[in-house]
């Protein structure tokens, strides 16, 4: 059977932050009823005409930046050229042959294996409209028309399924750290289309590619990957040669689709938008915007080892997502154990927000609450047990860790003569026990502690519990 | 007769109490009555809405309000969005169509007190030398009610020149606002790109359209100048400079001045009419103390080619838009979106609109861009250098507006390419988007008035409405009025 290489290229669209519209003041906010952020220009009335959004280009660039792009000095606008009912103007406005960002790349892991996926180039354009079909009739809503998105391409650097998620996670990752949006695939501001092809073992150029659209999840970017590999090797052992085309991804049956052939591929015409002038970039602005880059993530994940002291993999938890960074180095400042604060994160924190699909922005116990909390139990003044039980009354109430242990007076009672008095109650009630354990039984030790545990009410230091039974029954 | 006073006459007389905005307006709205059925210049005229616009005027002036065209009515090319009044742009496809919004050059006019009584023909999108091209009928020249006004801004050359307006604004992308102001006999001014705003123009060729006023004299169109020009935060290829005084420039002496006559411009095929009427204004000049200097722009004969590259190009994507889905004018029975494309447009545009669509779609097309547009636009640089070059010598450059006075109806409708022919003289100032303004100097037999080219390198319109102005002062054309008859329409227009 005959080897085959894969190839894989992204094209990633992601919807700008910004407040208004690429060319035009509209809320670019979602969700708003149709037709109600729209004015002459974002709905392409006659004599309307563009204006940059200078806040987009500039986190178009920022994005740049990040991804180690070389900014380009002069960039410039291009007309897209083609009919579909969601283009006001029947034509895009987006950027051709001098896109604001060139170059650049990201750096993934897969399997242990570090690899750099190159950039090919980042530009600029606005979003269409979106259909709606109904029954009889269909509608188009111009709210998202003319919002500003970036595409960043991908060299066709992939080559599984597993790199292109990486790459599309890291590359997630890194923008959501920039500021420059919040990359939900679900909410529509990050999408993709995906270019593969495959090639025999031996083969040097590269198969005929196809292009897949219509995928609004990494499962379903990683599905149809899978399939599309598959169907292409099918092909190809078949004798048959792959078409160049563009097919759709159908979620419901688990497929791709053709939706049209390189045949019937439409002839843009770009040509240089006359309405708008070149961005010429002058160096002490791009100087000046770097200067307000945020911290990549991988810095991240080194700064938290050196300046924490985390293990390599809780580092590389704590900063994949950049608010559980924020929230994990907001708690680990005020607390005296970051190591600790990084175990309640990666543990109770995170399995709480995944059980409840939550953010950790809206996580109920704030970065300060917890790390007092930490410091609690690092000082022993409660146990771990009480710190998991004031934790969930912390997570239901939303009270000071300190307000809780006082109130439930839940305080480790570390007092040697209070623990000796209960220490003899114990043995006293559980003659049997004792003599299991004199006679060489040591789980019976076990059920001790647990009993002057329960008669503490869980407050009494188990080690010394411990300590205390040992020398009382060993005499 | 206070329809036939120009607009800076109209101010004073304003000014003075000697009329109220009330009775302009009635005066021009009866002069529409009396002679728009033979013109047919205006499209729209919303008689009671400028009744009320007028009185509201009239109220403000009596509160000390002091707009500088406070109470003026404004004749409005229907290719110019107003608010709440129709802009069909000459089409079909824009029927029903109400402007949600002001255009920046409108809101600069309204904000002065202007009134907006009604819309003025021209041909479709823009697109034609003559108003033939509208879907809604064609404009006559009151000259001569059986030649063209011109065009395309047509409509509204013709009714300033018959009194039926006390000024107009037009659009001027090859010729459009100075040859009709030619053909009718009026003043026709195309600022310097960027100058006044083209936000709420509807596009033909974006990098060449520029809105320009249509008046009875020079000092009216320097008075509508200096109100619309000036940088647009809407518009983003307008131009940051302060708006000079251009009233201050108006001097009845060109002692300075140095006057280019570019040689290529003065070769055969002139109507000698024409020829001889530009020869005598250029002599007037000199009376007045210009220096007369012969220049070259070499790249003259490849303007037109490169006009109708580029300019369909830009056209083709600017009226992609026109596809009955938001506004205007819908086919009916449409199985599909395309099938509603295909219709609409087939049955929306008239055949000139459709010729610079399939022409410019073709130049951008992959494989003949390089051979069309990019070389076009290589052209368009040396069309603009040619025109820097020759500013070195000269301060303004005079020429005839067009080569022949203006056409019989009918005559050029079959030849499209003799038509664009008649651009040669106007189109190379919109590809170097420099400033040029038409001056009546004569007539030619047949009563037909004769325009004078002033063209000045960018931003020289000061230049160009002094030179304007003092030949229009040294001689006396404006007495002449035309007579609307149903007979004028068969006098002769012989050579």
């Amino acid at each position: 059977m005959t080897k085959y290489r894969i190839t894989i290229g992204l094209e990633v669209h992601v919807q700008l932050k910004t407040k208004s519209k690429m060319f035009c003041s509209c809320s670019t906010d979602f969700g708003a009823s149709p037709n109600t952020h729209v004015c002459p220009v974002c709905m392409g009335y006659p004599g309307s005409l563009p204006v940059m959004n200078r806040e987009a280009i500039r986190w178009t660039v920022i994005s740049g930046l990040m991804l180690g792009c070389r900014i380009n000095p002069c960039s410039k606008f291009d007309r897209k050229n083609y009919f579909y009912p969601d283009m006001p103007k029947n034509y895009q406005i987006t950027q051709c042959d001098q896109p604001l960002c060139l170059g650049g790349g990201v750096d993934i892991e897969v399997e242990g294996q570090s690899k750099r996926i190159g950039i090919t180039r980042i530009h600029q354009e606005e979003d269409v409209a979106k259909n709606l079909h109904y029954a009889t009739w269909s509608g188009i809503d111009f709210n998202r028309a003319g919002v500003p998105l970036m595409e960043i391409v991908s060299e066709p650097d992939m080559t599984s399924p597993g790199e292109a998620l990486a790459y599309l996670q890291t590359l997630r990752q890194i923008l959501v750290y920039a500021g420059v949006s919040d990359c939900s695939m679900e909410e529509g501001n990050m999408r993709c289309d995906v270019n593969v092809s495959i090639r025999p073992d031996a083969q040097r150029e590269f198969g005929t590619k196809v292009e897949i659209k219509n995928m609004n999840s990494f499962k379903n970017i990683g599905n149809a990957l899978h399939y599309e590999i598959a169907r292409q090797i099918e092909e190809v052992d078949r004798g048959e040669n792959i078409i160049q085309e563009t097919r759709r991804w159908d979620v419901d049956l688990g497929k791709t689709f053709s939706m049209r052939t390189k045949e019937d591929a439409h002839d843009y015409r770009y040509f240089p938008e006359p309405d708008l002038m070149p961005v010429a970039l002058p160096e002490s602005l791009l100087a000046e915007w770097a200067a307000t880059l945020p911290e990549r993530p991988a810095q991240r994940r080194e700064r938290f080892v050196r300046e924490y002291g985390l293990p390599e993999y809780d580092a590389q938890v704590l900063s994949a997502e950049k608010e559980v960074g924020d929230y994990f180095e907001a708690a680990a400042r005020r607390s005296r154990n970051p190591k600790a604060v990084s175990n309640w994160v990666m543990t109770d924190v995170l399995r709480i927000l995944s059980e409840k699909g939550m953010a950790i922005t809206a996580f109920a116990i704030t970065p300060d609450a917890l790390a007092e909390l930490v410091d609690l139990a690092d000082s022993k003044v409660i146990n771990s047990n009480t710190a998991r039980d004031v934790f969930a009354i912390m997570l239901n109430g939303g009270r000071q860790a300190k307000a809780i242990v006082t109130a439930g007076g839940l305080a480790q009672v570390t007092d040697a003569g209070a623990i000796e008095a209960i220490v003899d109650q114990a043995i006293a009630e559980n003659r049997k026990s004792s003599e299991d354990f004199r006679n060489g039984k040591v789980v019976a030790l076990k059920f001790l502690v647990g009993q002057v545990m329960r008669l503490s009410k869980g407050k009494a230091n188990p080690q010394i519990v411990e300590e205390w039974l040992k020398k009382k029954l060993s005499n | 007769m206070l329809n036939t006073l120009t607009l800076h006459e109209v101010l004073e007389s304003l000014n003075r109490g000697e009329c109220r905005s009330e009775d302009v307006v009635g005066s021009v709205l009866e002069a529409i009555h009396r002679t728009d059925g033979m013109l047919h210049g205006y499209l729209t005229v919303n008689e009671a809405d400028a009744m009320s616009q007028a009185k509201a005027a009239d109220l403000a002036r009596s509160g000390g309000a002091k707009g500088r065209l406070l109470g003026v009515p404004i004749a409005i090319k229907d290719v110019l969005n107003v608010k709440g009044q129709p802009c069909t742009c000459g089409s079909k496809i824009l029927k029903g169509y109400v402007s949600p919004y002001d255009a920046t050059a409108i809101a600069r006019l309204r904000a002065e007190g202007a009134v907006f009584l009604g819309r003025t023909n021209m041909d479709e999108f823009a697109m034609g030398s003559t108003t033939e091209n509208s879907a809604y009928g064609i404009t006559r020249n009151p000259w001569n009610l059986g030649c063209v006004p011109g065009g395309s801004s047509g409509g509204s050359a013709a009714v300033v020149a018959a009194d039926e307006a006390i000024a107009a604004l037009g659009s001027d992308t090859g010729g459009s606002v100075r040859q009709p102001a030619s053909f009718c006999g009026c003043v026709g001014l195309k600022p310097t790109y960027g100058w006044i705003s083209r936000y709420g123009l509807t596009a033909f060729a974006s990098s060449l359209d520029q809105i320009g006023p249509m008046t009875k004299d020079v000092r009216d169109a320097a008075l509508l100048l200096q109100i619309m020009a000036g940088q647009d935060p809407a518009d983003s290829t307008t131009i940051h400079a302060s708006v000079p005084d251009y009233q201050a420039a108006l001097k009845t002496d060109l002692r300075g001045i140095t006057v280019g006559l570019p040689k290529e411009y003065f070769v055969g095929g002139l109507h000698p009419d024409v020829e001889r009427r530009v020869q005598e204004a250029i002599e007037v000049c000199r009376q007045a103390g210009a220096r007369v200097v012969e220049v070259s722009l070499p790249h003259t004969r490849v303007a037109v080619d490169t006009y109708y590259i580029i300019a369909p190009a830009e056209a083709s994507a600017n009226l992609s838009r026109f596809d009955g889905v938001r506004y205007g004018f819908r086919a009916e029975g449409a199985l599909d979106p395309l099938d509603l494309y295909k219709k609409t447009r087939a049955e929306g545009f008239g055949p000139e609109v459709k010729r610079r669509i399939i022409l410019g779609t073709y130049v951008l097309s992959s494989g003949y861009y390089d051979a069309f547009y990019l070389r076009a636009q290589k052209v368009r640089t040396l069309i603009r250098r040619d025109f820097e070059a020759a500013f070195k010598q000269c301060s303004v450059m005079l020429s005839p507006v067009s080569p022949t006075p203006a056409y019989r109806i009918g005559e050029n409708s079959t030849d499209p390419l003799q038509m664009y022919l008649g651009d040669i003289f106007t189109v190379p100032v919109n590809l170097a988007g420099i400033c040029g303004l038409s001056v009546p100097c004569g007539f030619a037999a047949g009563n037909l008035p004769v325009g004078l080219q002033v063209m000045g390198p960018a931003l020289g319109e000061e230049s160009i409405l002094r030179v304007g102005y003092a030949y229009e002062q040294a001689t006396n054309w404006r007495c002449r009025r035309p007579e609307m008859t149903r007979a004028n329409s068969r006098q002769g227009v012989g050579v």
